[in-house]
């Protein structure tokens, strides 16, 4: 692996015809040759030795019956595959990425949308189109759940979700003065339903988890939603404005499609977060809640692996999930596409 | 009226659970279980002293520092230096090589990081104390894509007459790169910087196979182990000082950077 990754530097340095310095020498000279060896040649070594080698091996991996401890395995064909075809657990786990990739980035996109429309142009009427007075500090107070790291947001989330000391559920019972002085020590007290464990709960977890993410993202799409609108010409805006389009009109009509890539681009990388998700949900619910309520498919797999000794078959997940990836982005990049052409 | 109303909401949304965090982060266990809002009769500096020492997040805090302050300088360097070639050079293969960079993004590591972890392990990269190096290596190799990616518009960008008179001085390959153009992407590279910064500090997946000493363990690692370890009987205080500890330092960083982000989270946007 490695000296392949030096050879592409070697090879790639033979004939280079730089666009900024217009030399037209057939034969580099050694120091451009060094150049282009350490240059290109360093990246690309450890990107394939790190990244693209062990994504190779394993689709490898999955057609053998690798436990990951011995060093022996069999090629045993697609019957992982089959396995997992018949795996009820990767059925629910899929289904329930496949709910977050639907519900995670539409929520996710549709408020940090809203919220950058409303601090760049949702300011006064009368004027200059600007956004509204202290956009500077909702921009920046909306960044920090993104600043701080997933695990720590999950764990604080178990805080807030905790069927004790929680703060929903102490807030949920603020709302209900009259119950406040029944509840008992730990919340747990039959007489008191408030005392939810929402991660336990099957009918809350996902949506619980769910919250959770979207108040991590929020933020960051919305100051790139921000930056997108600024680079809208104030012409453009005022234009509209004189036209007679309200905030409303103005935010769906003008300043949606010209943040069209920006969209598309938050679209596709909230997907692949929601086909992953692995961090809040092993954080807030590590054995995927009560019957599987929370368990996505990138926790299944790390259990099959590192729990269950089954690699190959954990490899196997880990392949139909990049397929189903790469389809997701193909898709929303395709549809992004076609729609600007139309245009 | 209403666009005010709907961010304070979120603004609250955003703030109040930090709030609720940090001064109960100053509560005993009971305290915070039986009185979920109410303040700390006294200020519990001990849950401060408990988290840094005995659940080690001191410890847990450098480990921390050292991956990804390492990963980060080699990062930035080698993505620079690949975005640079394959931005101003051309040469039979340069699409190849990055559309084959970029398609990276894409990979999900939780695919990879299974072979990743015996890779590394042939090399003897995750015994001991070298451990840290593997986990190193693998932030490095796994934020490059996104480092290329945006570099590579970043430089692709810059005027031709610099390098050109560069070039015309006398400048060499390297001293065009080092002195010239590296200075002229700094916006670039400090909003990338930023980036994989929080990504590499984000990280849990790679460390959580990867990282298996004890000792080396990094931040998110700890906490999570933290938590799960206890069980029932949670040291509630401690727990909340933990993530104070975390979550501080990371806060004040992004509030004296910020500026570098509101104009660049993408490299057209800084235009």
């Amino acid at each position: 692996m490695t000296v392949s990754g030096v050879d592409v530097g070697v090879h790639e340095a033979a004939a280079p015809t730089p666009v900024v310095v217009r030399r037209r020498r057939r034969v580099p000279t050694p120091q451009r040759m060094l150049f282009f060896l350490i240059f290109l040649g360093l990246p690309l070594v450890v990107y394939l030795m790190f990244v693209v080698s062990p994504f190779l091996q394993s689709f490898y991996y999955s057609l053998t019956d690798w436990t990951g401890l011995s060093p022996s395995m069999e090629f045993i064909g697609i019957e992982n595959y089959l396995r997992i075809f018949d795996d009820a657990v990767f059925w629910k786990s899929l289904r329930n990425n496949l709910v977050l990739l639907i519900t995670l980035p539409t929520i996710t996109i549709i408020l940090a949308f809203a919220l950058a429309v409303m601090v760049t142009i949702g300011g006064s009427t009368h004027g200059g189109v600007r956004g509204v007075r202290g956009a500077g500090f909702y921009r920046v107070v909306s960044f920090f759940p993104y600043a701080i790291p997933a695990v720590i947001t999950g764990i604080l989330f178990n805080f807030i979700y905790h069927p004790g000391g929680g703060l929903l559920n102490g807030f949920l019972n603020l709302l209900r003065a009259p119950l406040n002085g029944v509840r008992g020590l730990f919340g747990a007290d039959p007489l008191n339903d408030i005392g939810t464990a929402w991660l336990g709960d099957q009918r809350f977890a996902l949506a619980a988890v769910g919250f959770a993410i979207i108040w991590t993202f929020v933020g960051f799409y919305m100051v790139l939603f921000v930056a997108g609108i600024k680079s809208i010409p104030q012409e453009v805006l005022e234009a509209a404005r004189i036209d007679g389009a309200g905030r409303f009109r103005s935010a769906v009509q003008i300043a949606a499609p010209m943040v069209r890539d920006n969209i598309s681009t938050a679209l596709v990388y909230m997907g692949i977060f929601a086909l992953d998700a692995f961090t809040f949900v092993s954080v807030m619910t590590p054995n995927g809640g009560t019957d599987n309520s929370t368990k996505v498919v990138s926790l299944h797999l790390y259990q099959t692996a590192f729990r269950d000794g089954r690699f190959g078959e954990a490899s196997a997940m880990g392949v139909i999930m990049a397929v189903v990836t790469m389809l997701v982005a193909v898709l929303v990049i395709g549809l992004g596409r076609s729609r600007k052409d139309k245009r | 009226m209403l666009h005010h109303i709907v961010l304070t909401l979120w603004a609250l949304l955003v703030i109040l659970p930090l709030l609720w965090t940090v001064y109960t982060s100053f509560k005993t266990s009971r305290e915070i279980l039986t009185d979920p809002f109410g303040l700390p009769e006294h200020m519990q500096w001990s849950n401060y002293s408990r988290a840094w020492q005995e659940a080690k997040i001191g410890e847990y805090f450098l480990n921390t520092v050292i991956v990804v302050g390492a990963g980060l300088v080699i990062v930035m360097l080698l993505g620079a230096m690949c975005a640079y070639v394959l931005a101003r050079f051309r040469f039979p293969g340069n699409r190849i090589i990055y559309f084959g960079m970029v398609a990276g993004l894409t990979f999900p590591i939780f695919l990879a990081v299974v072979p990743l972890f015996f890779v590394l392990k042939n090399m003897g990269l995750l015994d001991g104390r070298m451990g840290l190096v593997g986990v190193i290596m693998a932030y490095v190799a796994f934020a490059l894509p996104f480092t290329v990616f945006f570099l590579h518009s970043f430089f692709a960008g810059l005027p031709d007459e610099i390098s050109e008179a560069a070039a015309i001085d006398g400048a060499g390959d390297f001293r065009t790169f080092f002195q010239v153009m590296l200075p002229m992407a700094k916006p670039g590279l400090a909003s990338v910087a930023i980036f994989n910064f929080l990504g590499m500090w984000n990280q849990y997946l790679l460390p959580l196979v990867l990282n298996t000493e004890r000792s080396n363990y990094v931040l998110a690692q700890g906490l999570v182990n933290l938590q799960a370890q206890q069980g029932y009987q949670v040291d509630w205080g401690g727990m909340f000082a933990s993530v104070v500890i975390t979550v501080i330092p990371v806060l004040i960083i992004y509030v004296i950077f910020q500026r570098q982000l509101q104009g660049g989270v993408g490299p057209s946007a800084d235009k």
